[in-house]
Parts: structure tokens; sequence; C-alpha cells
């Protein structure tokens, strides 16, 4: 007991004592969660931004309660001169313009961004239609009431918070690991410990336990940063992202294994670690979802540890899916870690 | 004590290669052990075998009745072992190397003040690993080593690549580890260590033990002339030569050699002439034993 004690103290000091390996495990995945989390905030309330060139009846005079409505969607700015506000489409300052000839409205948009091109369009269509409704005096039959599934809480920060913990708590667990693994069969201190009187198996306990203190750090470092600074919400079953984090780490544990034991040196089981968890992490939606993605691209995913602690993460931490929505992500992360380390097993040797 | 170290018929090949040849040798408890030969000469993997890390392809190895290679605890306890190559953990300070290793095998931890103390690294027991000088290294990977007061002591290389004056201020220690009735192997490339440490030596080249006694034993056995020197024109080299008309003279700038088998009576002579300015007398060594043997240059 003493002995699988000092062996993980040892480690923990080892690795806490590496700025490099803090740096890397810690603060550069926080560096794309404040990236991700600053980025995405704003996308959420882009308003299409139009240039009004005299009277236009149907924004004039609409009903306070309508403009109160367009007000969310659209910033308005008059403007006499024509040709400027034009030149001003053509360039990207402005989203479009706008003008009355008779009874006709004329929405100029330039095509060069084809979202706000369409999203104009489509809220003077709305604007139009209802002024019609209005000017015939009848009431509408027909009302149009549009509703987000999830909670208003739903912003981008949620869909990003779980895939790139996912994504550091592989990189810590992986690195760790193999780093460990080359470094003390390198020096020697494999076979100075096999000389000791002791279990190989608190050895290996304890570089288990570092990496779960690692990874817990992690997290708490995450999910608190997420929800001061970035609005992140954790829904019900959140509480499961314990075990599924503790499955994933013993999952990427054993793939670190496996790239020490491949490896011969340190910056080579490094470079192994990195040639697996970078593509790993993009095929497994961790910086940005896969749904638009190539069918055959999403079934690679699927045979990836990461993608399934992604989701598991994903469903629990903040879709508000029940605890059972965990299981079968651990389920298959316990199995990679089965599967892995009884292939470094007999990769493994004391020394070189 | 026990019954010491027995190695018989130890070999082990790395495909053709016999890095280790049918070697057999005893060590008596209490006893200083040397394995002197040449960089890849089989030391190492000789030792390894003994300390049960390395499973010799044909051979048997018994420590004190036991074998090191079932690793059993109660063996292992009594085991200290310093490693070629300086192991320690990452980024530990000398007084937490000594704590880890004292902890794995159930050790006080009073005995870490101890052990910094008979290093001499009170003052480095803060410093971390890294920033330890070569020697300072060597003595804290010594101490790691002691830190359970083992009975049986290996130790591979201590001394290589440390400066002559380092090299030297580690014999002290080393000498110091059989004095409570330790048993020791060392292995080194250094014959003047092998000379100034071990009671016995067993000189190992390509994978055989050549030859196996005391230092003194062995340089005796060889017989060698004696190389009486003098400063330059004390003598000259007919004056010299008539002293020993068997032995050869050589006459430089720097000095007059006269390389002899009857030291004694050249010496006299010298003296009743009052020539004994800048005297030097160099014996055989052990580097005349290993030439003698192998019949080639000693390459270190």
């Amino acid at each position: 007991m003493r002995a699988f004690k000092s062996l993980s103290v040892a480690m923990a000091k080892g690795f806490f004592r590496d700025k490099m390996s803090v740096f890397f495990a810690i603060l550069f995945p926080l560096m794309f969660l404040v990236l991700f989390g600053g980025l995405l905030a704003d996308m959420g309330t882009s308003k299409s931004e139009i240039i009004q060139v005299g009277p236009v009846a149907v924004l004039d005079q609409a009903p306070p309660v309508a403009r109160e409505a367009l007000k969310d969607a659209l910033t308005v700015k008059k403007s006499d001169d024509e040709t400027a506000a034009l030149r001003k489409v053509r360039k990207g300052d402005a989203d479009a313009v706008v003008k009355q000839s008779g009874d006709d409205v004329l929405v100029y948009y330039s095509q060069a961004d084809a979202v706000k091109a369409a999203m104009v369009q489509g809220t003077f269509q709305g604007i139009v239609q209802s002024a019609n409704i209005g000017a015939t005096g009848q009431p509408p039959k027909f009302a149009l009431n549009a509703e987000q599934v999830e909670d208003d809480s739903l912003t981008a920060i949620q869909f990003v918070t779980p895939g790139l913990l996912g994504w550091a708590i592989a990189m810590g667990a992986t690195f760790g690991a193999a780093s460990n693994l080359v470094s003390w069969r390198t020096n020697g201190l494999l076979r100075r410990l096999r000389l000791a009187p002791i279990n190989t198996s608190s050895v290996v306990l304890a570089r288990v336990v570092v990496s779960l203190t690692i990874a817990a750090v992690q997290s708490i470092i995450f999910v608190a940063l997420g929800m001061l600074f970035f609005g992140l919400k954790l829904t019900g079953s959140w509480p499961m992202m314990i075990p599924l984090l503790f499955a994933g780490t013993l999952a990427f544990m054993a793939i670190g294994l496996l790239a020490g034991s491949v490896a011969r040196t340190e910056e080579g089981a490094i470079g192994l670690a990195n040639f697996v968890i970078l593509p790993m992490a993009f095929l497994s939606g961790s910086f940005f979802p896969l749904d638009g993605a190539p069918k055959w691209l999403q079934a690679v995913g699927n045979v990836l540890p990461l993608k399934h602690l992604n989701d598991g993460m994903l469903d629990t931490m903040v879709r508000g899916d029940g605890p059972a929505a965990a299981l079968i992500p651990i389920v298959i992360l316990l199995g990679f870690t089965v599967v892995l380390t009884a292939i470094s097993a007999r990769l493994f040797r004391w020394d070189d | 004590m026990g019954a010491g170290i027995q190695a018989d018929g130890l070999t082990m090949t790395y495909g053709d290669l016999k890095a280790v040849d049918n070697v057999s040798f005893e060590v008596r408890a209490g006893e200083f052990f040397g394995l002197l030969g040449p960089n890849g000469a089989g030391k190492t993997t000789a030792l390894e075998m003994v300390e049960g890390l390395r499973k010799p392809k044909s051979g048997t190895v018994r420590i004190d009745g036991m074998d090191p290679g079932q690793r059993k605890p109660e063996l292992m306890r009594r085991l200290g072992v310093q490693l070629q190559a300086a192991s320690f953990f990452e980024r530990l300070t000398a007084r937490e190397q000594l704590d880890s290793f004292g902890a794995l095998y159930g050790v006080a931890p009073g005995r870490t003040d101890e052990m910094l103390e008979h290093v001499g690294l009170v003052d480095k027991a803060d410093i971390r690993t890294e920033d330890l000088s070569g020697g300072q290294k060597q003595r804290l990977s010594i101490a790691c080593a002691l830190i359970h007061d083992p009975d049986f002591v290996f130790l591979d290389e201590p001394t290589a690549a440390l400066d002559p004056q380092a090299r030297r201020n580690l014999w002290d220690l080393l000498r110091s580890l059989n004095d409570s009735g330790r048993t020791v192997i060392l292995t080194t490339h250094y014959m003047d260590e092998a000379e100034a440490l071990c009671d016995r030596v067993a000189i190992i080249d390509a994978g055989k033990i050549l030859e196996m006694d005391s230092p003194a034993a062995l340089v005796r056995g060889l017989d060698a002339p004696v190389r009486i020197s003098v400063a330059p024109g004390m003598l000259t080299a007919e004056q010299a030569q008539a002293f020993d008309p068997e032995g050869t003279v050589s006459d430089s700038e720097a000095e007059l050699t006269i390389t002899t088998r009857e030291p004694a009576k050249v010496l006299s002579a010298m003296a009743d002439r009052g020539a004994l300015d800048g005297l030097s007398v160099k014996g055989g060594s052990l580097e005349d034993v290993f030439l003698h043997l192998t019949g080639r240059e000693y390459r270190a």
C-alpha cells in the first residue's frame, strides 16, 4: 500500500512539475474552449443590417407590435443617397437596400452572403404579406408559431464543451501514459522497479490513479470556466459524466500504453499519440459537429472511442437525456480498454 | 551472513553472438568482487543475470541458496541494485527520490536523512535530480540502492562518465560499502578502480572469464618486469645497463628508464651512486595482466 501511494505521488509530482505537460494537458484545450466560446457567442444574435432609401410605407407605418418584432431581425438605417447605399451592399458593409416605388417594395441584396440574402428576402416577404392582409381588413386565418425544441439555454457553448473536454481527456490520458512508460523504460527506472519487492500491478494502478486525477482536474476547470464565463448550463443527469470520464480515461490510457510500447523514444511516443488523437478528435466531432459530414466519414467516427465518449457526454451533460444514455458509451469505452491493454501487454518491454 | 553468491555456467546469446559464454564464479559472503573488462565484454549482461533481471539461456544463479529469477520478495528485500543509467523518478528532489525508494521497501522515513548524511548530500537534499552533477547523481543512486540496508549490493559501472576527482571521491564511499559485512559485486572498465576496491577480480572479455583472483595475486602471477625511472642526466644509458645486463634501458629528454626483473639489485646500485632524483618505480598492473591475457591493447 505504501509502495503504491509513493509511486502515485512520485508520478503526480513528475507530471505537475513539468510545465510543458501541464500546458498541453490543461491550458492548451482550455485555449480552444475560450476561442470557440468567444467565437460562437456572437453568432446567435446576428441581425440583418439594411439601408432604407426614401419613405417605405410597410416599415414606416407598421403597427408598434410588428415594429418591436422587426427590431429583433433588422437594423434599419436611413439614407437619401441610393448610389452610396448600393455601394455599401456591394462591399458587404450592409446586407440590403430597401426602397418603395409605387406599391412595389424593392429589396437590393448581394449574393456574396447567401444566408444573409435569403434572410433579408424572407423577412421582407413576411412584412409585405402581413401588410397585404392588413390592407384587406380581414383578421388572418392561419397563424405561425415557431418554437425551438431545446430550452433557451442551448447555445453553442453547450455543444462545444463536451467535445472539447473529451479531446482534452483523450490527450491527457494518452500522452501521460505514453511518455511515462517510455521515459521510465529508457532511463532504466522500470528495471529498477522490477528489482524492488513490489507487484507490477501497483505500478499500473498508480498510473491509473494519476491519470484519473489529471482528468478530474481538467474536467473541473473546463466545466467551471464554461459555466462562469460562457453560460454553460448542465442538465439533469450530468453526474453521469463522472463514470463516463473514468471509462474514457482508461480507454485512452490503454492507447497511450500501446503507443509507449511501440515507440522507442519519448518524442516518438508523443508523435504517435498525436497522430492517433488529433485525427480522431476531428472524426469524433470534438471541434465541430459531423451531422453534415458524408455517411462514410460518420461511420469511421463510430469505431473510434472518442466519438462514444463525446456522444455520451453530450447526451448527459447538455441534452438532458437520462442517466441510461451514458451506459452504452461506458461499455464501449471499457471494451476498448480491455482489448488495447491486452495488445500492449503483449508488446510490453522492461528495457530497450 | 549467508552463503554468498554462486553463478554457474551462465550463458546468454543474442542471435549468433554469445554475449556471456559459460561464466561461473563464486562470491563469498562479505566479499567485494569485481567484474573487470572493456565495454561490450559482457559484464553488465552477466550482472543482470545474477540480479535476476535477465533469464540466462543456460546456467544457474543462487544468492544465499535462492534463485533470484523467481523474484521472491524475501530475497529482493535483501538485494540493493544500482543500475548503469541513473534511474530516477523525473523531477523529484534528492530527498523525494530516497523517500520514494524507501517506501517501495517499507523503510522508515527517518532512513532518508541517514542516507543523505552517509553519501554527503545533505545540502543537496532539496535539489531536483536533474540539477545534480554526475558525481552527485551517482552518490544518490548508491544511496537509493542502500536505502533498505541490503545484504547484497550490485553496482554497474558506478564511476563511468565521472571526472577523475569525482571518481576518487566515490571510491571512499564504495570502500565503506562492505565494512558492515555486505557482499558487493561491481562491474567496471577501470583497472585502477578494480585494483583499489576489489578483494577479488574476474577479468572478462568477449563473454568469457579469462582469469580470477585477487588483484595482487594476478599481478604477481604475471611476473612482469618493473620500470624504474629517474630524472635525465643522473645516469648515462651505459651505466644503467651495467646494473642489469638483462634489462632494457631507454633514455629520453624527460627521464631515463630501466625495465628490469631484478629491481632490488638495480635500486641498491642506484642508491649507492646517489642517483635517485625524480625516482619512480612502477610494478605490473592489472592493465599488464589484461594485455598479457588477451595479447592486445586494452580498449576501455
